[in-house]
């Protein structure tokens, strides 16, 4: 007869208010673990989001991140080729990595000159067949299929532009874009454009003859060069898309990384503005990035070159994870308070009505020690026994959300993904949620198994 | 065997803000192997008698010596021990675990005492053969009737055998039937196991089994009768 064995039976002789007691802890357990999966699903659909777009680390200028962006021609990595080259077959490297990919950000002038209309943008040029790849990332299996980009087997001077520069632009019709109203305001029939920007717009045309055939719309994207000057591209707008916030929608568009080399360096050697690596597993940033360091304060000591990581590039991430932190910290603990209280309620009730009993054993012979064991054993079992139940609830309910076939558009997408939280397989948010349940009810059975230890044996005996 | 010796032993009780007098001057030897019952009416002290020698409660004042140890000096953890291998107590209301059938009742004490598991088996069943439960073994102490949780409680008091078995009011809540059995019982068992037995009653029956009888009255002895010399 164990301590373990006396506290179960002594458990199941009020079996009503042992089971409401329980109920009170599964709901809770299932709260925190639903929220906690909810929540983490999150997180890794935001890594997911941004590692696909933007990668795990990115080696730019040391100092683009924080004033580049403004001149990237001043800020380029030169040679990125043979940088690349030396990512790539880095042995330490190479089997951490899926994608290394040049990129381009530029920032300029979108026009749409025949409507009388212009916004400023920011340009990203890309390498689309190294894009797809890093499309595909999918680490942390999240249902559905990767979607390539729209540049895919489009011409050079293909773009896609954001659905609010295209509203801007007066491009809605010509896309087909729905939800896109066109603006009632007058467009102000200011001058034409400057004498060397037509002339600029008619040798890029002249350079293109095939868009003569217009089947797409076109737009021109003024920018300066590497030598400060204006330079002009006309683009063929492939695609309208959402970039995820307005913000970006409003500014963004992806365009081929040799059109927009060709728009900032001309003749001269192109440069790009980061080197973007995707690796297999989340898990070896560090040691990838620590790798970086080493190889950029080497071998690859000629630039001054910095590799930051995609938290610290989308400091949205962060931000983002931290409140949904903050949040399941707050539930865990009002549920935590609620158990407290629940289970020390409980515990309460049962020292009142074993009084004579505590006396009966400590007259026998039972040390102070031995009562207070049985009680906070008690409570302890009652902790154990809630979280086990309160992780299978909430495995089959998780289970039931994901195949309910909810949709939800999470912060940041553009399209709506499947409602998932992810419970099953996360053992250390399953293992804690319950070691904390069960610690919790031992806490809240330690002062009345107090209590009854201290009882005076005379006064325990004569309760009635 | 050693007796149980109280010397000007003195027990207030606080009711309030009133010391209520429970037993004053006590002097009293109880010998070993007898079967002696503390006598006297409801109030007079000798449940709180009862309680000093059983060592669940301790003197104002005064001295105390149970099996040669003197039980003021006692930390609260000694006690128990003490009390776990040299006392058994039988109570009015049986006071059985009510989770543990009669087996595992008998049992507990000497899990406590940390007896092998055969030889605790062994005496679990020599106890539950003694008092007639063989047969009940396995039962609930709701599933037995009164006469048979006290024989149980009986058996209980005796599985670590102890040199001393305390019983306030055995037979109180039972009929004198049961009662007069029990006592019978008892009265075996102190034989057998050459065992001492100290009541608080004020049953006849009870009295009449007596080897000695100790009259209290207003927390005062008043008499001693014994079938031979009790000193005092």
């Amino acid at each position: 007869m164990s301590v373990i064995t006396l506290a179960l039976r002594n458990l199941l002789r009020n079996r009503r208010r042992s089971l409401t007691t329980l109920l009170a802890m599964m709901i809770g357990a299932v709260a925190i673990l639903i929220f906690g999966g909810y929540s983490g699903n999150i997180n890794l659909g935001l890594q997911t989001n941004f590692v696909r777009s933007a990668g795990h680390l990115q080696i730019q200028h040391k100092d683009y991140f924080l004033y580049g962006s403004g001149n990237p021609a001043a800020y380029g990595i030169k040679n990125y080729a043979s940088l690349i080259e030396v990512l790539r077959n880095d042995p330490e490297l190479k089997p951490l990595l899926t994608v290394v990919t040049p990129t381009l950000s530029l920032g300029g002038i979108a026009g749409n000159f025949s409507a009388g209309v212009s916004r400023t943008v920011i340009g990203t040029g890309v390498w689309v067949s190294d894009q797809n790849q890093m499309r595909r990332w999918n680490e942390y299996n999240f249902p559905g299929e990767a979607k390539t980009l729209a540049l895919t087997g489009t011409a050079g001077n293909a773009v896609v532009i954001g659905n609010g520069v295209a509203r801007v632009l007066q491009l809605c019709a010509p896309l087909q874009l729905k939800n896109c109203p066109a603006s009632q305001a007058k467009v102000n029939d200011g001058p034409a454009a400057p004498d060397d920007i037509s002339a600029l717009s008619q040798q890029a045309n002249a350079e293109n003859p095939k868009q003569a055939t217009r089947a797409v719309p076109h737009i021109e994207l003024l920018a300066a060069n590497v030598h400060g000057a204006p330079n002009v591209a006309t683009l063929a707008v492939v695609k309208a898309q959402g970039f995820g916030i307005k913000e970006l929608d409003d500014i963004s568009m992806l365009l081929h990384l040799p059109q927009a080399q060709q728009l900032v360096y001309g003749q001269e050697t192109p440069q790009v503005t980061a080197l973007v690596l995707q690796l297999k597993h989340s898990a070896d940033l560090a040691k990838a990035q620590a790798r970086i360091n080493t190889l950029l304060g080497t071998t690859l000591k000629d630039q001054p070159l910095a590799v930051y990581d995609y938290a610290t590039l989308n400091p949205s991430f962060g931000q983002i994870t931290g409140m949904f932190t903050a949040i399941f910290s707050f539930i865990s603990l009002l549920i935590g308070a609620i158990v407290l209280f629940t289970v020390g309620n409980t515990m309460s009730m049962a020292v009142m009505e074993r009084t004579v009993e505590i006396g009966t054993l400590r007259a026998m012979g039972v040390r102070r020690n031995g009562i207070w064991r049985l009680f906070v054993c008690e409570g302890a079992l009652l902790g154990a026994i809630g979280a086990i139940f309160g992780v299978v609830l909430a495995l089959l309910l998780a289970w039931a959300i994901n195949h309910a076939g909810l949709t939800w558009l999470p912060p940041g997408n553009t399209e709506p993904v499947p409602l998932t939280v992810r419970v099953w397989g996360e053992t250390r948010m399953l293992f804690s949620t319950g070691l904390m349940l069960v610690v919790l009810a031992a806490i809240s059975a330690w002062w009345p198994a107090r209590r009854a230890a201290r009882m005076n044996i005379v006064d325990a005996l004569r309760h009635v | 065997m050693l007796p149980v010796t109280l010397q000007q032993v003195n027990k207030r009780y606080q009711l309030d803000s009133v010391a209520v007098p429970a037993l004053a001057d006590i002097n009293l030897e109880i010998l070993p192997q007898r079967f002696t019952v503390l006598s006297g009416p409801s109030g007079s002290g000798k449940t709180t008698l009862l309680n000093l020698i059983g060592c669940i409660d301790l003197p104002d004042s005064g001295e105390i010596t149970v099996a040669g140890e003197n039980v003021q000096q006692m930390s609260d953890s000694a006690l128990a021990d003490f009390r776990l291998h040299h006392i058994g107590f039988v109570f009015q209301n049986f006071n059985l675990l009510p989770v543990l059938s009669a087996f595992e009742n008998i049992e507990y004490p000497l899990l406590l005492a940390k007896v092998a598991r055969p030889a605790r088996h062994k005496r679990v069943k020599m106890l539950l053969d003694a008092v007639g439960l063989n047969e009940k073994s396995q039962h609930l102490p709701g599933q037995l009737s009164g006469g048979q949780r006290q024989r149980v409680a009986i058996a209980r008091a005796l599985a670590t055998q102890p040199q001393w078995v305390l019983a306030d009011e055995p037979t109180a809540n039972l009929d004198s039937h049961t009662g007069a059995s029990i006592i019978a019982l008892m009265r075996q068992m102190q034989r057998e196991l050459a065992v001492s037995f100290v009541f608080s009653s004020h049953d006849p029956q009870v009295l009449a089994a007596a080897d000695d009888a100790v009259m209290i009255r207003d927390g005062r002895i008043v008499a001693i009768e014994s079938k031979m010399a009790v000193a005092l």
